[in-house]
């Protein structure tokens, strides 16, 4: 997310690092490079000239200019900014305690809200609601089709009155339903529209009447350009907007129009879409994104995905196999497998900070394939040797190797690697309060972390 | 009405917004006293802030603007200096087809959400008016109701369509639509695919499979590959084209809801920086709403002062 616009800027601090102090020349040559990264990233021209106008009043500053670490200054300065055009705003769906409480999806033709409203109920049914999904698109052919699909995967139950083509009673149907069997909120997935179709928009309107959303989400696609303000204006105008889902963000979008729509037209971004899963969907945090443009990774995000693929007990095993220097070559694959759970290796690699920098990273890119080897070659073993590895000699390797369809060489290798991890564990084992200790140390490293800023 | 005029019609409301504007430039520019002087600064700078606000992209703005500063030396006027370089840009790419050996196919691809199935289904129809034997091939088995959707369109446009199950192999249907092209004497064969973003290289590698599968069929295919990009899309569009380009060999862009407010400027980014021409344009929900390109109306479209 936002990676081509973070590499960009992190050579544009690179190039100021190399410099003692800071002169007015240097500062200028910085912000041109700034003002065409985000040009580049589709921000709005307007928004751009006024970001760098305020970059460079702050970046002369004497007091700027006279410190030590000047280019440690102005990402500062660039990242308060930055925050400042996201404004303080939460993600996620707003308060409220309607029943059923309902969220209107709207947006252009193919921004992805079918998918979206999927990923929504999922999200949802997550948190313990029970969401009904119901489509008011009778124009796009196969939608409604789409959407019984959608929710079909995501587990949840959809609104559809077979030969009721009509949008405003689909709607009303919905709440009806709702009502009568127990949904808690209600999922209006709406036809894609140009926003100067008045008609469609009319229908909106309507649909709005009937439904009362607490929540109008306008589904906007990462790689719109300088169109996205025009559009997401006159949906608030005609209709209302209370936020705004990014969707197709895992691509190399630089999400610009995020902060021209932000900025401009003044509605927060509630999430993202980040991938094609229906668990590819995230409650948007202003201050991890700008901290992941501007190369200081996102720790935050990392531990929440680690949370949703360890479960506490694993944890508290883990904990105490290390503890008492038991950690084997069994527990090193469900370690593995754990990472993996977690996502593409190279998604979780930009959430460290620091790791967007690391050139070689990004020619060589973490091989989700080795990991596949690894695994193959303790498949390999008997668990008598995942056990107690030492017991694997050369005739053992052979097989082992064979039986992965790795070389020997490979075994090798892997097992030096395991024998230093378990000296690391060791020592890490004799160090207090690692890992476990529930939620609330948890929340203490979370509290940690975002008060480190 | 021509298709010019649906070329007009469509751009109006793009024309309302950047018209206006450059109407606003040319006036200040073009005065008699100022015409043989350098354009000043203001006038460049609310030049830039056109072009980059249309999505053009800051290669092909910079080389725009380039052309405009120096006017002095032709004394031509400011909005003809603009028109000339835009053409020129489009000019330089204008590259036919070419079909050696029937029939033909053409591969439509693009990134999720652009209106790839509705261009195919588009294009069937206007292919069919034209008097050809169009089959469509359903190759996009990922997307729930993608098939289903693309039936519709079939059914609207009067032609045959060769269909898979959902998850099914994407190649094996497009072999099948050319074994059954060449049985029924269909040409030419519309492909269309999944939609894919251009960072994905499983689904990337996919492409290539088609593509490998269509030439060990058709040799020389498939000679037409259209990456369908969306209107509003911004400087990804280039990234996209760039990808699809080095995967799936694209020749041809499809500008699609130009009905809509934005330009789809990243086109003359993408003619400029990657020499890939626009084929076709999508005006509308209707299915006459697709015509072929035309880069003076488009051009025109965009800053004549009346039409």
């Amino acid at each position: 997310m936002f990676d081509s616009l973070s590499t960009r800027l992190q050579d544009v601090f690179k190039s100021l690092r190399g410099q003692g102090r800071l002169t007015p020349e240097n500062i200028e040559a910085a912000l041109r490079e700034i003002r065409l990264a985000l040009l580049e990233a589709d921000v709005n021209f307007k928004v751009v000239k006024a970001f760098i106008d305020r970059v460079r009043d702050q970046a002369m500053e004497a007091s700027v200019l006279q410190s030590l670490s000047p280019s440690q200054q102005i990402v500062k300065i660039v990242r308060d900014e930055m925050l400042g055009l996201f404004g303080d705003t939460k993600g996620g769906l707003t308060e409220s305690s309607k029943r059923p409480r309902v969220v209107l999806l709207l947006g252009l033709q193919g921004a992805g809200k079918t998918t979206t409203a999927g990923k929504l109920a999922l999200w949802l049914s997550k948190q313990g609601r029970h969401p009904l999904l119901v489509s008011t698109d009778v124009k796009r052919p196969a939608a409604i089709a789409q959407l019984n699909v959608v929710a079909g995967k995501a587990g949840v139950q959809v609104f559809d009155p077979a030969g009721d083509l009509d949008p405003v009673s689909r709607a009303r149907g919905a709440m009806a339903q709702a009502a009568t069997k127990g949904f808690d909120v209600v999922i209006v997935d709406s036809a894609g529209r140009l926003h100067i179709d008045d008609e469609l928009m009319t229908e909106l309107v309507a649909i709005k009447g009937v439904t009362d959303p607490s929540d109008l989400l306008y589904v906007a696609d990462a790689m719109t350009g300088q169109d996205a303000i025009k559009s997401a204006g006159e949906f608030n105008s005609r209709v209302g907007v209370t936020g705004v889902v990014l969707t197709k963000m895992d691509g190399d979008a630089r999400g610009g129009a995020a902060l021209s729509v932000v900025s401009v037209v003044g509605v927060p971004i509630a999430f993202v879409g980040s991938g094609e899963r229906l668990e590819d969907l995230e409650p948007f945090h202003p201050d991890r994104v700008v901290s992941r443009v501007l190369g200081m990774g996102d720790v935050l995000s990392l531990i929440e995905r680690a949370e949703q693929a360890i479960t506490q007990e694993d944890a508290a095993k883990l904990e105490q196999k290390i503890r008492s220097n038991e950690f084997t070559l069994e527990d090193f694959r469900d370690q593995l497998r754990t990472i993996r759970k977690m996502g593409p290796l190279e998604q979780i690699m930009g959430m460290l900070p620091g790791m967007g920098n690391i050139k070689a990273l990004a020619e060589n890119k973490p091989d989700e394939k080795q990991l596949g080897r690894i695994e193959a070659i303790i498949g390999s073993m008997t668990p008598d040797e995942r056990r107690k590895q030492h017991i694997i000699n050369g005739s053992r390797r052979k097989r082992i190797a064979k039986g992965s369809g790795t070389s020997v060489e490979e075994v090798n290798r892997l097992l030096k690697q395991f024998v230093q991890m378990q000296k690391m564990m060791k020592q890490l084992g004799g160090m207090a309060g690692l890992g476990g200790g529930g939620k609330n140390a948890r929340r203490k490293a979370m509290e940690m972390l975002r008060n480190r800023r | 009405m021509g298709f010019f005029g649906r070329i007009r019609e469509s751009l109006t409301k793009t024309k309302q917004q950047i018209v206006d504007r450059f109407e606003d430039i040319v006036r200040l520019a073009d005065e008699p006293d100022r015409r043989s002087r350098p354009v000043d600064v203001d006038t460049i700078e609310a030049l830039e802030e056109l072009l980059i606000s249309a999505d053009i992209g800051v290669a092909a703005t910079d080389r725009i603007i380039a052309a405009v500063k120096k006017r002095s030396d032709s004394g031509e006027g400011l909005r003809d200096l603009v028109k000339h370089e835009l053409l020129a840009i489009f000019a330089a790419v204008d590259t036919p087809i070419i079909v050696a050996n029937a029939p033909r196919v053409t591969l439509i691809v693009g990134v999720n959400g652009t209106g790839k199935t509705t261009t195919v289904g588009k294009l069937a129809h206007a292919l069919r008016n034209e008097g050809k034997q169009p089959l469509i091939c359903a190759a996009d088995t990922f997307r729930a109701a993608a098939v289903e959707q693309l039936e519709i369109w079939a059914t609207r446009a009067g032609v045959d369509i060769v269909r898979a199950r959902e998850g099914s192999d994407p190649a094996a249907v497009v072999f099948d639509a050319i074994t059954s092209a060449k049985a029924k004497g269909r040409d030419p064969v519309l492909v269309d695919t999944a939609g894919r973003l251009h960072t994905r290289v499983n689904l990337m590698n996919e492409l290539e499979k088609i593509k490998r599968i269509a030439a060990r069929e058709v040799p020389g295919a498939p000679q037409e590959v259209l990456l369908v990009l969306d209107s509003t899309v911004g400087q990804n569009g280039l990234a996209q084209a760039r990808e699809f380009t080095n995967v799936a060999g694209v020749n041809g862009i499809v500008l699609t809801k130009l009905d809509g407010t934005a330009k789809g400027g990243v086109a003359v980014a993408i003619a400029n920086d990657l020499k890939l021409p626009i084929r076709y344009v999508g005006v509308g929900e209707g299915i006459d709403d697709l015509v072929q390109f035309d880069a003076k109306e488009y051009v025109d479209g965009l800053f004549e002062e009346k039409w």
